[in-house]
């Protein structure tokens, strides 16, 4: 590498997701696995979207495939994606000097602080479908947006508290940024520690990224996916009305509260998602029906947060906590 | 006397609010020294900022307030003692005042002897009070955007507090805000500096201790510093300059501590886009300056300010990496605009059906239909005043206008529809009547830009408005109090200004018909529009608010000749003569009011044989010939000079005011004399309602 930015060959994707997922670990952070559900940010997997809810402290870090079917371009355009990965940390609430700590972060991935330019700009982040907001900034890297940092504010229109500090790597972009590529598929995934042999992000993704565009945008079945939107939403609506009679102080049987499947509804809210954006992608839905069908997903979702919240609260009270 | 320091350590807080708070906290701060008298009516004070402190330093504050002595009235002496021996009325004064019965003195008024009670109110210690109050002023500011982050508390701020620096002279005041107690450690720049907390001595040693860890605190200092940079880096190429942009150059300033600017190059091929969309990646997406040649073209050079400084090793590092950036940018920029040529604008009309415009007006595609006849209804207008107008292009802009909203480039920049329309349009070949209309479609957007640039943009941007403004109003969606989603205000300002500004023979009633509003809609508007122009004669044209009340009242649907007769008003209305034929149409129209309370129904019609008085006469036939001259001059838009016969009149009409009482017993000699009155202000009052005019104080 003759570039100016490599003194030393930089780190494979796969070796910037080890680090800093073994930084977080080593600051306290619960690693989870990638959420298996399709969801659009790393923001959506139950382990930030519902765990910010409530009370409970909790530090957790993982990696989340983030499926955006309208962002797809069939893998010709070296910046633009149908599915990125994102870090996602979770530290709930923010320890002091959490801004340090995340720049302590970008040196344990090789970025030389000293060597590079790095602002935090205001960049507030606002998710109208779950009810939620928070005030943060983008964070720049020699004019290249490499993170987001949220304070989480409310979430399924609740008011948090405590808040949570969001830090939301973006890997390619990363990836690209220590590798000074011109294109995400140019990114080395790995080097062979034998041969030296290296794998491309193309090598490892192209394929996805040309044939889910080609479904996204060509073949999904618009009547189809219209009836799985509504089929989700039936089934997550029917749970939040037994939600009503269940999830109750006066309900006697202990069991059905701790038991009541809040995240297999969450789970049917966020199918219905990204059946939602998948259609979008298809061009099917007009922007007059867009309005209505975002307020059905949003029912569907703060519904989901309240009853998760409400759950929250009858486990944590002594009597069912000592059962 | 010591100085005062507070500095407040926080987050990045958002560069666009930073100048405003540092001058609240400032402000409010000064106002607490003030109020609690620790300084003086003429404070030397300073505030500084970057994105990660506020500060103020005030000099010269006392550190303690005097104490006060007051005396006060207690009850009369005869209440008070009773046989030399002292009443509850007396205890009861004495405890209230915090002193012995014996300590209370006799003073003597003219209604008697009275006790009085000498108090001594303890002044507080600067220290003290700040240390009580200061917090409460913090927590006042004003910040557009706040954040909760304290567990279990629900203190906002904008973002959180980090560190809180009070000293007076040596000491610390140990106030305490959001969680914090002050001190006298802060911290340097995040990279620059070792990155420990360290102490300010004093006061005075804050700015220069802050520069000694790569932080300008002083905002006016660092925006000279971006500035100086800008030029000298920008002398690398020969002829060049950095495009100037006071907007940018002060967020730039607002997002560093340690300012340095880096030079940066693109490919030359991408200056084959269009200028706008580069200027814009640049310049919105990524806070860079444009750089142009000796002509003011485009050069492929930009300019990022840092927040560090730069030298051999990391320039090139940096510069890589923006580079790199904006390529990408432009690349994308590139693809879209390559990619929706492909779907030339002519073919986009059919996909505006699926873009809504709004709920229940329908589709861009009906808008776009509705406009194209309301600019067809202009253009008839405006030709058969003898404009020359290019109809069919105004049609073809009008049915084109709305399709670059189905472009990727105006779905990535929104902030450029119109322009992109207006440029897809001349690269499709279409002339460029149409697209130069179809680019200044949005103009003017602000009070500082331009109207358009033919009249052919002018006819569309009107039409396109009013099409919006009385759609909305016949949903009862029209703007009330600070609300105005819609921004019809920004719309009817437009309306107020093209009608103002260009040539175009057309008037404000004109623009109001071929919307062929509904009768109740059409008030609403009228009173819409008339709040609308007089905002645009007071803040567009610096008239003041009788001038515009007087000029209005005459008519407002002539905006240019409005704005004539305004003009010339405020040149005239420092003319003695005219004052005092201001102030006698006051009086005139009072008189009328009057009668017309009792019973009196003045007619305007003049019976020349009941005129007795020779002060009556003069002015029917004085009054009479101006009207004729003004009718003339007004035709002519001869404004001063009509305004020079009405205060011609004067002498006649001082006259009449002397000599006649219009109120005269006689029924028939009364109604004449308030018909001639009636008359003069009726023919008089063609170029303004010269009564409002305020004539005194």
């Amino acid at each position: 590498m003759s570039s100016a930015v490599a003194k030393q060959k930089p780190l494979t994707f796969q070796e910037l997701l080890f680090t800093l997922q073994r930084f977080w670990a080593e600051h306290g952070c619960v690693l989870q696995q990638p959420y298996d559900l399709e969801v659009g940010a790393g923001t959506m997997s139950p382990d930030t979207f519902l765990r910010v809810l409530g009370p409970r402290p909790i530090n957790i870090a993982y990696a989340q495939p983030s499926r955006r079917p309208a962002d797809g371009r069939y893998g010709e355009n070296p910046n633009r994606l149908f599915r990125h990965t994102q870090l996602q940390v979770i530290l709930k609430p923010p320890p002091e000097r959490v801004q340090e700590l995340y720049l302590e972060s970008l040196v344990a991935i090789g970025i030389d602080l000293a060597q590079h330019d790095i602002k935090f700009e205001e960049d507030n982040w606002e998710w109208p479908v779950g009810g939620a907001w928070g005030v943060g900034w983008q964070v720049m890297l020699d004019g290249q947006e490499i993170t987001q940092f949220t304070y989480f504010q409310q979430c399924g229109g609740m008011d948090l508290d405590p808040i949570s500090g969001e830090i939301t790597y973006g890997l390619e972009r990363i990836a690209q940024f220590l590798q000074d590529l011109d294109s995400i598929y140019d990114i080395v995934w790995s080097r062979d520690p034998v041969t030296g042999a290296e794998l491309t992000y193309g090598h490892v993704r192209l394929h996805e990224e040309q044939q889910f565009s080609a479904y996204s945008f060509d073949y999904a079945d618009v009547p189809s996916l219209w009836q799985h939107l509504n089929l989700y939403e039936a089934e997550c609506k029917a749970l939040l009305d037994r939600a009503k009679i269940e999830l109750t102080e006066e309900n006697p049987n202990r069991q059905q509260v701790l038991r009541f499947p809040t995240l297999g509804a969450y789970e049917l809210a966020l199918k219905c998602s990204h059946a939602f954006n998948l259609l979008d992608a298809r061009g099917a839905i007009s922007v007059t029906e867009r309005v209505g069908v975002m307020a059905r997903i949003r029912n569907l979702i703060v519904g989901v947060a309240k009853i998760y919240a409400e759950q929250q609260r009858l486990t944590a009270l002594p009597e069912l906590t000592t059962a | 006397m010591p100085d005062f320091l507070l500095e407040i350590g926080l987050e990045e807080v958002p560069a666009r609010m930073i100048a405003s708070a540092q001058a609240e906290l400032l402000k409010r701060t000064l106002a607490l020294l003030t109020r609690e008298q620790f300084i003086s009516a003429d404070p030397v004070a300073h505030s500084y900022s970057t994105p990660r402190r506020l500060a103020v330093l005030v000099q010269g504050v006392q550190t303690q307030q005097p104490d006060i002595t007051e005396d006060t009235t207690g009850p009369a002496v005869k209440i008070a003692f009773k046989d030399g021996l002292p009443t509850p009325a007396a205890e009861a004064f004495a405890r209230k005042s915090g002193v012995a019965v014996s300590d209370l003195k006799t003073i003597s008024t003219p209604k008697g002897d009275y006790l009085s009670a000498t108090t001594v109110k303890k002044g507080r210690a600067a220290a003290e009070v700040l240390a009580a109050e200061l917090p409460k002023e913090i927590a006042a500011l004003y910040w557009a955007k706040n954040m909760r982050w304290i567990p279990g508390s629900n203190e906002k701020f904008v973002r959180p507090v980090l560190w809180l620096v009070c000293l007076l002279g040596d000491n610390v005041v140990p106030l305490t805000f959001a969680g914090r107690t002050a001190g006298r450690a802060t911290c340097g720049h995040r990279v620059l500096s070792t990155g420990e907390p360290f102490d300010i001595v004093a006061p005075d040693s804050y700015l220069a201790q802050l520069e000694g860890e790569y932080v300008l605190a002083d905002v006016e200092l660092r925006r000279q510093k971006i500035r100086k940079a800008l030029d000298k880096v920008t002398r690398q190429i020969p002829d060049a300059r950095w495009r100037e942009d006071e907007a940018l150059v002060d967020s730039v300033t607002h997002l560093t501590e340690w300012p340095d600017v880096l030079l940066g190059n693109f490919e030359p091929a991408y200056l084959t886009l269009p200028e706008e969309v580069l200027v814009t990646v640049m310049r919105d997406h990524q806070k860079y300056f444009a750089v142009e040649d000796a002509s003011g073209k485009l050069a492929p050079h930009f300019l990022t300010v840092t927040n560090i400084a730069l030298d051999e090793t990391n320039a090139p590092i940096i510069k890589q990496g923006n580079e790199r950036v904006l390529r990408a940018r432009f690349n994308d920029a590139r693809f879209f605009w390559e990619f929706d040529q492909r779907v030339p604008l002519a073919d986009r009309v059919a996909l505006l059906e699926n873009v809504t415009f709004q709920k229940d007006l329908g589709s861009y595609a009906k808008k776009s239909e509705r406009v194209r006849a309301l600019a067809a209804t202009l253009a008839t207008i405006a030709t058969s005043r003898g404009a020359t107008l290019d109809a069919p292009a105004i049609d073809a802009a009008a049915t084109l206008a709305k399709t670059d909203l189905t472009t990727e480039l105006v779905k990535e920049f929104t902030e450029l529809q119109g322009q992109i329309g207006g440029l897809y349009a001349a690269s499709q070949g279409l002339s460029a009547t149409v697209a130069e209309a179809i680019y200044d479609q949005y103009l003017p957007a602000s009070a500082k830009d331009s109207i358009p640039r033919s009249p052919e943009g002018a006819i569309l941007g009107l039409a396109d408005r009013i099409d919006t403004i009385s759609g909305m109003f016949s949903l009862g969606m029209e703007p009330t109090g600070s609300k105005d989603p819609f921004a019809l205000r920004r719309a009817a300002n437009s309306i107020v200004r093209i009608l103002a500004e260009s040539s175009l023979p057309i008037l404000l009633s004109d623009v109001m018909d071929a919307a062929t509003p509904a009768l109740d809609t059409t008030a609403k508007l009228l009173a819409f529009f008339a709040e609308r122009i007089d905002f645009y004669l007071r803040e567009g044209r610096d008239q003041s608010y009788d001038v515009a009340k007087a000029v209005m009242a005459s008519g407002h649907s002539d905006l240019r000749d409005l704005v004539s007769r305004s003009e010339a008003i405020t040149a005239a209305r420092g003319g003695e003569d005219f004052l005092a034929v201001s102030a006698a149409f006051k009086r005139m129209k009072n008189i009328l009011t009057q009668a017309r309370e009792k019973g009196d129904i003045p007619s305007s019609i003049v019976d020349h044989d009941l005129l007795l008085d020779p002060a009556e006469k003069l002015l029917a036939v004085t009054a009479s010939a101006a009207a004729s001259a003004i009718e003339e001059l007004q035709r002519e838009r001869n404004y001063s000079e009509a305004l020079r016969v009405i205060a011609a009149l004067r002498p006649s009409i001082d006259d009449f005011f002397d000599k006649v009482m219009v109120m005269a017993p006689g029924d028939d000699i009364r109604a004449n004399r308030l018909a001639l009155l009636t008359r003069t202000l009726n023919d008089l009052s063609r170029i303004a309602d010269f009564s409002e005019i305020v004539t005194a104080g």
